[in-house]
């Protein structure tokens, strides 16, 4: 069996070869040669000053650290940079990254002054103006750029992330949900929870131990949104005090920075809406 | 298993072209020793603790020791936070501003002070243009700020007017428009 497999992977390793040119697949990464860069070009050293702070020596404040490179053999996002500095100039650097193409959340961090995914954050060119890179605002930093996102996770439990329903359904077989219910779910349900908007809100830099957030509300509302599910009277009564919504104050940060070009902040107002009619 | 033979003699070959991989089988060489004496255990006040078993109290334990990373000191200045700040600044100057003028006004007579109507036109007319204009405009500019902004806040409970291009327009729209009728309302 295993002298089989063998034999077919060699050949399945070796087919490509035999393709003729024209179908040869062409690959994602970019041309080496087009990406080397020519001897005449200048260097184009941009400043990266990076928030560090090492949990081995607590009582050190944190710090910002400069970091040069040359932005011709570096990629064109802000996470090539990161992982860069990483492999070649400082490997104590620490952040969180995972897909590089903003489906993960991980590498949420505030770069110039604004939260974002670092993997679809386009390094400024202006190499005259450094850029500076935080961890998310107003968290507690486990190392360097990785803030402790242990409470957020806990909030998004608790709001019961999951469809809730009593009733079967009529064929037994899947709950149905017509064109125009399914599209109340278009923008909700994108989000991939990287944080980015509850910490870029100041009601949340305040009152993050009660006040949702808009990152936790709006999948609260994806899910009051959802025909098939029961128990919208109960998460309404759940969100039924004063610190849970009603610490949003309408600021719009959340819209403003999200990554994923979503929209936190309708959601919110769409449940305030439902809470004053109910 | 050929395939597989090769492709780690390649992997192989390659380590050993790359500078860093130098570096790393060093590692490597020297760990197997630290592991036996156990010198390779990290001490991480600030990051893990095996014996507490209670999630929440380590939380909390870690909270105390964990910085706060910056927030509004690092925050780009956008017209969505400093407008809503500052809606918030000008009702509590407004307010505050009433209650203290009130509760004056009703002291006055107890405190020997003259705060009516007669007076402080009396005060005000005595004052140069200059000085006239630049009260008027900054009493006038919080009261037309906080006004039409709160028209916005109107506007967006009904669940309107909240993308980001309309939140950016229409919060330009309310300081232009503000300080156009505080400066009508300063020359009056």
């Amino acid at each position: 069996m295993s002298a089989l497999r063998s034999t077919s992977r060699l050949f399945a390793a070796s087919r490509p070869l035999f393709r003729p040119a024209v179908f040869a697949r062409s690959y994602a990464t970019v041309d080496p040669v087009a990406q080397e860069p020519t001897p005449s070009e200048q260097p184009r050293i941009k400043q990266f000053q990076v928030y560090r702070w090492n949990p081995d020596t607590p009582s050190e404040k944190p710090q910002m650290q400069t970091y040069e490179l040359d932005l011709n053999k570096t990629g064109p996002m802000m996470l090539d940079a990161l992982i860069r500095i990483k492999n070649e100039i400082d490997p104590t650097l620490t952040f969180r990254r995972s897909c590089r193409e903003g489906i993960c959340g991980s590498c949420a961090m505030n770069i110039d002054g604004v939260n974002t995914l670092a993997c679809l954050c386009r390094i400024p060119t202006d190499t005259a103006k450094e850029s500076r890179i935080y961890p998310l605002p107003h968290t507690y930093v486990v190392k360097d750029l990785v803030p402790d996102l242990t409470y957020f996770y806990k909030q998004y439990k608790s709001i019961k992330p999951y469809l809730q329903r009593d009733t079967p359904t009529e064929d037994g077989l899947e709950y149905r949900q017509s064109p125009e219910e399914r599209k109340k779910l278009d923008g909700l349900y994108e989000c991939i929870l990287c944080a980015c908007c509850s910490t870029s809100c100041p009601s949340y830099w305040w009152n993050s131990e009660e006040y949702l957030g808009p990152a936790i509300l709006m999948q609260s509302y994806r899910w009051m949104a959802d025909s098939r599910d029961e128990k919208t009277a109960e998460r309404k009564a759940a969100l039924d005090n004063s610190m849970s919504v009603y610490r949003c104050h309408t600021i719009l940060n959340c819209s403003r920075t999200c990554p994923k070009g979503l929209n936190p902040a309708r959601a919110i107002a769409e449940i305030k809406k439902m809470m004053a009619a109910h | 298993m050929l395939s597989q033979k090769v492709a780690q003699q390649s992997l192989r070959r390659l380590a050993v072209q790359q500078p860093y991989a130098l570096r790393w089988s060093l590692m490597n060489s020297v760990s197997p020793a630290a592991v036996a004496l156990g010198r390779n255990v990290q001490m991480r006040q600030a990051t893990t603790s095996t014996t507490t078993s209670d999630p929440n109290k380590l939380l909390a334990e870690q909270r105390l020791r964990r910085p706060v990373s910056p927030h509004l000191s690092i925050y780009k200045p956008q017209i969505t936070w400093i407008g809503s700040s500052l809606h918030r600044i000008t009702g509590i100057a407004l307010s505050g501003g009433l209650y203290l003028y009130a509760t004056a006004y009703l002291a006055s007579p107890m405190l020997g002070l003259d705060l009516g109507s007669a007076s402080a036109v009396a005060a005000f007319g005595a004052l140069p243009v200059l000085a006239k204009v630049a009260l008027k405009f900054t009493m006038a500019m919080p009261f037309t700020y906080h006004c039409m902004n709160g028209l916005r806040h109107l506007i967006w409970d009904t669940g309107r007017g909240l993308t980001n291009p309309q939140v950016i327009k229409t919060g330009w729209t309310v300081v232009g428009l503000s300080t156009i009728s505080a400066l009508v309302l300063a020359f009056l």
